[in-house]
C-alpha cells in the first residue's frame, strides 16, 4: 500500500517531465535538438549529483543544508590541483567534500544534533574555508592538463565513427551521435544514479537507510546499524556535493567559492517533486533524477518561449515558476498521503 | 473562565520567560539556560581590555545596527521555532516587502496622493504583504499538514522571484528622509532601528511570557498532541506564528533598504533566514519547540556579531570568522543537548 503510494508519486513526476518534453519538441523548433539536449544534460548534472545525496538523506529522515557550500569549496580545491592533471583534481575535491560529509556525519551521530543545526553549521565552515583556501577569489583552474574535459568534454567523443552525425541524418544517426556526444559529467551522473538505484534497492545498505527512516529507535532496538547508516549518508551526500564542485570548476573554468548558494534547497526541492516523503523512510532514486530534469527543464523552456516572441517573461519568473510547482506537488501529496496516517 | 482553565492546564511550574522545562540543578543545565548571557558579558569584558575604541558610541550603533534585522526576523522565527517549526521563507519575503515600498514613497503607484500618505502607505502595505504571504505558509503548514521546511521552502524560492518580477530585477535608488527615518533617524542619540528591534523582542517576549497565546505557542511546540486534547486551537496558533513571522520579515525588509537608500530584490534579506536560525539557536530557544526566549535571541545574535567584530577588529579575516561562527553554533546546540539528556 505505501509503496504503491511511492510509485504512484514516481510515476507522476515521470509523466509530467515526458509531457514537458513532448509539449516542448512539438512546440519549439531546436528543442528535441542534439545540441539542446547536450546542454541541458551536461549543465543539469550537478544538481543531479547534489540531488542524489540529498535524496539518500532524506530518506534517513535528515537534511544536508551543506551541499551547495561543499560544493563551492570543492570547486576551490579542485581548481588548485587542477595543474596536476584531471586525477589529482578530481580525487582531491571528491576528498574534500568526503570529510565536510564526515564532519556532518560525525556532529550529528557523536554529538547528537539536529541535522538541520549541524549542516547549517557545516554549511558556514565549508563556505569560510572555501574562501580562505581561494582568498575571496575566483581560482583560475589549468586549461594545460586535461582537467577541463570533465566538465567540458564528452567521453566517447574520441570513439565516434566519421559516418555518424551530418546534416541529413535519421534518427538512429542522432541517436548514435547523441551517444558518443554524451557529456562527461552526465556519464558520471549516470553512474553514480545506477548505483545508487542499486544500492538502495538490492544492498542492506538501501535496507537501512529506509529502515533509519522509518523509525531510527525502532531500527536501533532491532539491531541494525543505525549509526553507520546515519555517518554514511551524510558521506556519501558530502562526496557526490564534492564530485559536483569538481564538475563546477571544470565546467566553468575556475573555483568559484561563492558558487553554490541555494543549491541545497534547489536539490531538496528536486527530491520532493520527485515523491520522496521528507518524513523520510520512503523514496525513490529515479524519480528524484525526474524531479531534477523537470525543474531544470522549466528553465529550458522559459527561454524558448521567449526566442518565440508571444511573450516575454524575464527569467525572473523562472524561481516563481519552480515555486508554484513545487507548490502544487506538496498540496497533491499531501492529500495523497493523508488517508494513510490521519 | 475556560481560558483560566486552559491556562491553568497547559502552565509549566516555573515562572520564568524561558518555558515549559523544569530547571535542574547541574553545570549543563545552568550553561545552557544561561550560558549565552555569560558569553556575551565575556566577550564584552575581553573587548573592553584588549580592542581599541571598544567602549564607543559608534562602535555600540554599528553593532546593533548589524544585527537590527536579524533579530527582528529572529523574533518571527523565535516564535515559529517555538511551535516546532521552521520559515526558511523570511529573506524572500523581506525582499517582497522591500522591493514594493519604494514605489509607494516615490509616489509611482498613486501619483496624486498626498505625501504622508504614500510614506504611511510605503510602511502599512508591505508589511501588511509579508504577513499576508506568512499567512499563506501557515495555511500550508496547518492546512494541508505539509511540513514547514518544505512548506515555507515554496515561498523561500517564488518569493524572491516574485520580487525580483515585480521591479524587473531593477536596482531602485531613492532619497526619501521621510521613509527612511525608520533606520537613520536617531532618537536619543541612538538609531530609530534599534528601538524598533528592542520593541519587537520586548513585544514578543510580553507575548510568549503574558498571553494566553505565548502560553499556547509553547505548548504546541512541548507537545501537540496533548496540546490539542487541552483545547488548545492548534491549527490557528500555528497558522498566526507564522503570520509573526512574516510582519517581522516586512518590518526588517523596509529597514534594509531605508538603511541602504536603495532596493535591490536580488540582495535584500539574502541568507537573513539562516543568520535568524543561528542567533535563535544560540540564544537557548530549543530546536524541537516547547522553549522559547526572544531576549535570548538578541543575545544569540549579539555573540554571534560580537565574535565576529572582535575576531576582525584583531585582524582574523572575515572567512575564518564564519568557521568560528559555525563551532559556535555547534557548542551551543551541543550545550542545550547536554541538559536534555
Amino acid at each position: 500500500m505505501k509503496r504503491a503510494h511511492v510509485s504512484g508519486a514516481g510515476i507522476g513526476v515521470t509523466l509530467a517531465l515526458l509531457f514537458l518534453i513532448i509539449v516542448g519538441g512539438w512546440r519549439y523548433d531546436g528543442f528535441l535538438s542534439s545540441y539542446n539536449i547536450l546542454t541541458v544534460l551536461r549543465y543539469n548534472s550537478m544538481f543531479a549529483l547534489v540531488s542524489l545525496g540529498m535524496c539518500f538523506v532524506i530518506m534517513t529522515g535528515g537534511i544536508d543544508l551543506s551541499v551547495g557550500s561543499v560544493a563551492a569549496m570543492t570547486s576551490v580545491v579542485s581548481a588548485y590541483l587542477s595543474p596536476y592533471g584531471l586525477l589529482p583534481g578530481l580525487l582531491g575535491g571528491v576528498a574534500a567534500g568526503l570529510c565536510a560529509g564526515a564532519l556532518s556525519g560525525f556532529i550529528i551521530v557523536k554529538l547528537r544534533i539536529l541535522p538541520f543545526i549541524a549542516t547549517l553549521a557545516v554549511m558556514l565552515a565549508a563556505s569560510g574555508v572555501g574562501l580562505l583556501l581561494a582568498d575571496n577569489q575566483s581560482v583560475a583552474v589549468s586549461y594545460d592538463s586535461s582537467f577541463t574535459s570533465l566538465g567540458q568534454g564528452s567521453l566517447l567523443e574520441s570513439f565516434q565513427p566519421d559516418w555518424v552525425g551530418g546534416d541529413n541524418a535519421n534518427w538512429l544517426g542522432t541517436a548514435l551521435s547523441l551517444f558518443f556526444n554524451f557529456p562527461t559529467p552526465a556519464w558520471l551522473a549516470l553512474v553514480a544514479y545506477v548505483v545508487a538505484t542499486v544500492l538502495l534497492n538490492w544492498r542492506p545498505f538501501g535496507r537501512h537507510v529506509l529502515a533509519v527512516g522509518g523509525g531510527e529507535e525502532a531500527s536501533r532496538l532491532m539491531g541494525l546499524p543505525t549509526d553507520r547508516t546515519v555517518f554514511l549518508v551524510y558521506l556519501m551526500s558530502g562526496g557526490l556535493a564534492g564530485l559536483a564542485g569538481v564538475i563546477l570548476a571544470s565546467q566553468f573554468g575556475a573555483g568559484q567559492p561563492i558558487e553554490g548558494v541555494g543549491w541545497e534547497l534547489f536539490a531538496i526541492a528536486s527530491v520532493v517533486v520527485g515523491g520522496t516523503l521528507l518524513s523520510g523512510g520512503r523514496g525513490s532514486v529515479l524519480a528524484t533524477l525526474a524531479g531534477v530534469m523537470l525543474l531544470g527543464l522549466i528553465f529550458t523552456i522559459l527561454n524558448f518561449e521567449n526566442g518565440m516572441g508571444w511573450i516575454s517573461l524575464s527569467a525572473y519568473w523562472q524561481s516563481v515558476i519552480r515555486g508554484a510547482f513545487l507548490l502544487v506537488v506538496v498540496m497533491l501529496q499531501s492529500k495523497l498521503a493523508r488517508p494513510i496516517t490521519a | 473562565m475556560s481560558v483560566d482553565l486552559k491556562e491553568m492546564l497547559i502552565k509549566p511550574a516555573s515562572s520564568e520567560e524561558t518555558e515549559g522545562r523544569q530547571p535542574r540543578p547541574s553545570a549543563a543545565a545552568w550553561l545552557s539556560r544561561y550560558g549565552a548571557y555569560l558569553a556575551l558579558a565575556l566577550l564584552v569584558l575581553f573587548n573592553l581590555a584588549f580592542t581599541p575604541h571598544f567602549a564607543t558610541m559608534q562602535t555600540f550603533s554599528v553593532n546593533l545596527a548589524q544585527i537590527c534585522t536579524i533579530v527582528i526576523v529572529g523574533v518571527g522565527m523565535t516564535l515559529v521555532i517555538a511551535t516546532g517549526g521552521i520559515d526558511l521563507s523570511v529573506g524572500s519575503l523581506m525582499a517582497i516587502a522591500g522591493a514594493i515600498a519604494p514605489g509607494f514613497f516615490t509616489g509611482y503607484y498613486f501619483p496624486s496622493a498626498p505625501p504622508y500618505l504614500n510614506i504611511a502607505l510605503s510602511i502599512a502595505v508591505p508589511i501588511a504583504v509579508a504577513g499576508l504571504f506568512g499567512l499563506f505558509n501557515g495555511w500550508l503548514v496547518a492546512g494541508f499538514r505539509i511540513q514547514p521546511i518544505i512548506a515555507t521552502l515554496v515561498l523561500f524560492i517564488a518569493g524572491r522571484g516574485i520580487a525580483q518580477v515585480w521591479t524587473n530585477g531593477d536596482l531602485q535608488v531613492f532619497k526619501m528622509p521621510a521613509f527612511q527615518a525608520i533606520a537613520l533617524g536617531h532618537v536619543l542619540g541612538v538609531p530609530l532601528q534599534i528601538w524598533i528591534m528592542l520593541a519587537v523582542v520586548i513585544l514578543a517576549a510580553w507575548v510568549l511570557r503574558r498571553t494566553v497565546f505565548g502560553r499556547q505557542v509553547l505548548a504546541v511546540g512541548g507537545n501537540e498532541a496533548a496540546a490539542r486534547l487541552s483545547g488548545v486551537p492548534v491549527g490557528r496558533v500555528k497558522c498566526l506564528v507564522y503570520v509573526a513571522s512574516g510582519l517581522c520579515s516586512g518590518v526588517a525588509g523596509l529597514i534594509v533598504i531605508a538603511m541602504n537608500s536603495a532596493a535591490d530584490a536580488n540582495l535584500i534579506g539574502m541568507g537573513t533566514e539562516l543568520d535568524a536560525i543561528a542567533a535563535v539557536a544560540v540564544g537557548g530557544t530549543l530546536l524541537s519547540g516547547g522553549r522559547a526566549t526572544t531576549t535570548g535571541t538578541l543575545v544569540g545574535a549579539l555573540i554571534i556579531q560580537l565574535v565576529r567584530y572582535t575576531l576582525l577588529a584583531n585582524g582574523v579575516p572575515d572567512s575564518a570568522a564564519l568557521i568560528a561562527k559555525a563551532a559556535l553554533i555547534v557548542i551551543a546546540v551541543w550545550l542545550q543537548r547536554q541538559e536534555r539528556a
